[in-house]
């Protein structure tokens, strides 16, 4: 059977972004905390993920934003420059667009305070409630760390519980450990 | 109603069988433009099919569609290909039969109209023409229809 040579299935996939054909990019992107898939609207990077099932991950995506899903490195180019450039200790803070408008109010505010706190600096839940105007919702502030579409981008890392133990982390606790190392947070 | 897949799971699950049947009808060295402008059509028209069956015969409806562009360009017999047979008797292997002695235009477009219920806006994208080109074509297609019908 003829089947598609990789340099052809790359420029089919090239093209599709390049006429503005896709409703998301995704692309993986290896990293020293594992493979990372990170996808990509029109807007910006909209989805990062650990451990990707990439079946699951492609039908919440086009759930989400629209059948148009395909991998396709173009649009993704930015992410993996900056994400690469993090983790090789020669970027503190990311550049990238992001798309969350599908996130509630409260999750938005509390992901624009997230993303305010610098590189290897900690806050606890109740802090970062604090200053998303509200003081007693930790435990909320816990549920949009929980389910933060774009971990390491937005920082939910550097979120540690009241005692400065790590607690908890959606791509589990080695990960943030090794985040917070990077960064110099923790020793 | 069926959901339709992400595309990604589209292009891969079709893609070989595609290029394939290009190659086999056009050469390789004319088949890797033609997969292309195929794919891209799809993704043009993708999100807006109403219904995910028959993928597949869609997706070689505007491979075919393409290969006859390509042959008019260069002045060769203007031939509908076969489209693959598939399980089953969707709407659009009752027409494919009725519809085979229409021209080439015209049956692209009866067949993506009342086979895969696109609408004339998707048609007209599919083929690479417009809207009201595709509306004529499927309406002189069903009118010859009528008339062979009668007699």
């Amino acid at each position: 059977m003829t089947t598609v040579t990789p340099d052809l299935d790359r420029l089919f996939r090239d093209a599709a972004a390049r006429e503005r054909l896709l409703d998301v990019a995704y692309d993986f992107v290896d990293s020293p905390v594992g493979t990372l898939l990170v996808a990509a609207t029109e807007r910006g990077v909209c989805r990062i993920s650990y451990d990707a099932d990439p079946e699951r991950e492609l039908d919440q995506l086009a759930r989400a934003f629209g059948v148009r899903v395909l991998r396709s490195p173009a649009p993704v180019e930015p992410a993996r420059r900056e994400l690469d450039e993090y983790f090789g200790g020669r970027r503190r803070d990311f550049d990238l667009n992001v798309d969350v408008r599908l996130l509630g109010d409260f999750n938005r505010r509390v992901l624009r305070e997230l993303a305010r706190v610098p590189y290897g600096e900690v806050v606890t839940y109740g802090e970062l409630a604090t200053r998303a105007a509200r003081p007693r919702a930790a435990r909320a502030v816990g549920m949009v760390m929980n389910r933060n579409p774009l971990p390491i981008v937005l920082p939910c890392h550097r979120v540690v519980g009241a005692n400065g133990k790590l607690v908890g982390y959606a791509g589990g606790l080695d990960r943030k450990e090794a985040l917070l190392r990077l960064e110099g947070a923790i020793l | 109603m069926v959901e339709l897949p992400p595309f990604e799971r589209f292009y891969e699950q079709h893609r070989d069988e595609v290029y394939g049947f290009l190659v086999r009808r056009l050469g390789r060295d004319r088949a890797d433009d033609a997969f292309q402008e195929t794919f891209l059509r799809a993704l043009r028209a993708y999100p807006k099919l109403r219904h995910a069956d028959h993928l597949r015969a869609w997706a070689f409806t505007i491979a075919g569609r393409i290969v006859i562009d390509e042959h008019r360009r260069t002045h060769a017999t203007v031939e509908l290909p076969e489209l693959p047979a598939e399980d089953g008797r969707p709407a659009f292997a009752e027409l494919e039969h009725l519809a085979e002695d229409l021209p080439p235009t015209e049956r692209a477009a009866v067949i993506l109209r009342y086979g895969y219920d696109l609408d004339y806006a998707d048609i007209g994208a599919a083929l690479g023409s417009n809207a009201s080109a595709a509306r004529q074509a499927a309406s002189a297609g069903v009118r010859r229809l009528r008339k062979k019908e009668l007699t």
